[in-house]
């Protein structure tokens, strides 16, 4: 994939940039390609803007959502922008019990965030090793494996996840191993797909020649030529996992709460909507939606750069 | 076609088998069977008489024999809460669930599919645009929040429709249903409608991708150049064709829209399975989660095989090439 990205002729209509051209890395063309669509840029600040919300939390929140020495119960559920008698401003407004609603989706993005990278990463980890291990081996392993991958699929991904916490029970490290056992299967799947066509290939067969260990060659040779859709199916399941996340905790079912979630939060504000005290649920809702939005449009972008049959 | 039929029945035989195991150690390996199947304020004498009566002083293989017999008689145990078999529980909750289910299948069929076709017809038009981005929407939407801004706008804010349970229900055929009363109707529209949601989303993607691929294809333009009417083009020579993938994308979510209706019920409190269930979980009342388990499971792999079945009718060659194999 990397190789071919050079051999890829200049845009037609384009001639002042032929000279900037010739010294273009595979990187580079990526990142010229990526930033092409205006959409895609807007996607990636934002993105970028929420990560680093997320990141400094503590640092830049007004307040401190479970300090409960700062939290009282007289300024529950202010509307938006009203101040307090201390002359503390909440711009979102307060939850039902009393804390401050920007903080609190400050902290909510936080652990929303960690749980969705961290089942995304270790997924990725385990069904591309899987997935790997399959195109590889081929044959009866090959098979077995995507029997059960097969068998996963046709289940949907909400049903795997509340049987599982059923067992397990409440917690972030619980809710990782829940989604991590819904998701490893699309990783499996994508990965599998792309390497069984690498596997055919001329240098896969030299490495074999070479007598170099299986290890070695799935990881080292198969592996770095199979990234592109894994990076592509990685963000995308990202977004899936923070919604799926989000969901189970509304549900009731995900995170305990002592953390609180995005989900968790619109959850808590639920109660309060029939009575016209919209903001609770609102405003958490609106940072999820534009969480999910902006991962699966860098998403889009990625895959529409990265796929070979798409390059212009 | 028998052949082909036998083949996927066995192979769902054995699905059900394997996903009853699964079950069987969620409940009783990963987690404590005395906790799981005793009611938790039960008494000494009442654990041994229960635990005598699952047979878990037996070995696991009997234990899992045991559970197999008594889930093929319809035994899965009683409900912690109701006193009732759980199984019982499900099963009367069962229509609320599917006619929900069936409601936002049909809102999918009749407004997605539409749209699709146009959007795959003239790619470039501004409304196709509108269509596309409005589906890259419906996918990120998280199914919840919608119900909630559903909720917020149409009844507490306009006050058109009711926000919460079924409404008034008549008997059809001995099963209670809400959509041929008025009142049922409006309470219906709003859960339909946001259950529909990532389905339409999904059937305007593949409804469009199909469009495309078929308009191009010589039969669509000589079927044009004989004379044919655009409308006779598109809703035979077209539709018939992009029906495959439309069938099967749509069946198989038949069964995502059975659990995804576990949001939806709570939500808008409606009266199914998937209320049910998330109840049970957080009262641990593990028989009603088994019994739920089992039953989708089942309702799965029976989905499974009648679109595998309305597949190989709608397309010869995939039976054709099955029975070679």
């Amino acid at each position: 994939m990397t190789t071919s990205v050079q051999q890829i002729s200049v845009p037609a209509g384009a001639p002042t940039e032929a000279a900037a051209v010739k010294v273009q890395t595979p990187f580079r063309r990526f990142l010229s390609d990526f930033f092409e669509s205006g959409t895609a840029i807007a996607a990636f600040t934002v993105l970028l803007v929420i990560i680093f919300i997320a990141v400094v939390a503590p640092l830049i929140s007004p307040t401190n959502p479970y300090d409960l020495a700062i939290v009282t119960v007289l300024d529950n559920r202010l509307p938006p922008g009203t101040r307090n008698l201390d002359g503390m401003t909440f711009w979102l407004g307060t939850d039902g019990a009393g804390r401050d609603l920007l903080s609190a989706i400050f902290y909510g993005l936080r652990t929303s965030l960690w749980v969705g990278v961290m089942s995304g990463l270790i997924a990725l980890c385990i069904g591309g090793t899987i997935g790997l291990i399959a195109a590889y081996f081929g044959g009866r392993t090959d098979t077995l494996i995507m029997r059960i991958v097969d068998l996963q699929l046709s289940f949907p991904a909400i049903l795997i996840a509340l049987v599982l916490l059923a067992v397990l029970g409440k917690g972030v490290d619980k809710i990782i191993i829940a989604l991590v056992a819904v998701q490893w299967a699309y990783y499996a799947r994508t990965v599998r797909a792309s390497a069984l066509v690498e596997r055919n290939k001329e240098y896969i067969e030299a490495a074999i020649c070479l007598a170099l260990g299986h290890r070695r060659i799935v990881f080292r040779h198969l592996l770095p030529n199979c990234l592109a859709p894994l990076i592509v199916v990685g963000t995308l399941q990202t977004a899936h996992a923070i919604s799926l996340e989000a969901t189970l905790s509304f549900l009731g079912v995900g995170l305990p709460i002592t953390e609180p979630s995005l989900g968790l939060l619109i959850a808590n504000g639920f109660e309060y909507m029939l009575s016209g005290r919209y903001w609770i649920s609102f405003f958490p809702g609106v940072a999820l939606l534009v969480t999910i939005v902006s991962i699966n449009l860098v998403g889009d972008q990625l895959r529409d750069v990265l796929n070979p049959r798409l390059q212009r | 076609m028998s052949v082909f039929i036998i083949r996927r029945l066995l192979q769902s035989i054995v699905v059900v088998a394997v996903m009853s195991l699964l079950v069987f150690f969620a409940v009783n390996v990963v987690g404590d069977p005395v906790d799981m199947l005793i009611n938790p304020e039960a008494d000494q004498a009442e654990i041994e008489k229960t635990m005598r009566a699952f047979g878990l002083d037996r070995p696991v293989h009997e234990q899992y024999w045991f559970f197999l017999s008594n889930a093929v008689k319809g035994d899965l145990g009683k409900s912690f809460i109701f006193g009732e078999p759980a199984l019982k529980l499900i099963v009367e909750r069962m229509p609320a669930t599917l006619e929900l289910a069936f409601a936002a299948l049909l809102l999918a069929v009749v407004i997605a599919l539409p749209l699709g076709i146009y959007a795959g017809l003239k790619p470039d038009s501004k409304f196709s645009k509108t269509i596309m981005a409005g589906s890259i929407l419906g996918f990120s939407l998280p199914t919840f929040w919608v119900g909630l801004m559903m909720i917020m706008v149409f009844a507490v804010m306009l006050g058109w429709l009711p926000s919460t349970g079924r409404g008034e229900t008549t008997s059809l055929l001995g099963i209670q249903v809400s959509f041929l009363t008025w009142d049922g109707l409006r309470h219906l529209v709003l859960p339909a409608l946001n259950l529909s949601l990532f389905k339409m989303s999904l059937t305007i993607r593949v409804a469009r991708a199909a469009t495309r691929e078929v308009v191009h294809q010589d039969y669509i333009k000589f079927a044009h150049a004989k004379g044919l009417s655009s409308r006779r083009v598109i809703l035979v020579h077209l539709l018939k064709n992009i029906m495959i993938p439309v069938v099967t994308v749509l069946g198989l979510e038949l069964g995502g829209l059975i659990a995804f209706s576990v949001v939806t019920e709570t939500v808008f409190a409606w009266p199914g399975m998937g209320k049910l269930v998330i109840e049970a979980i957080q009262n641990l009342d593990r028989p009603i989660i088994v019994a739920y388990l089992m039953i989708t499971v089942l309702m799965f792999v029976t989905i499974n095989l009648l679109v595998d079945v309305l597949y190989s009718v709608l397309d010869p060659r995939v039976r054709l090439q099955d029975v070679k194999a």
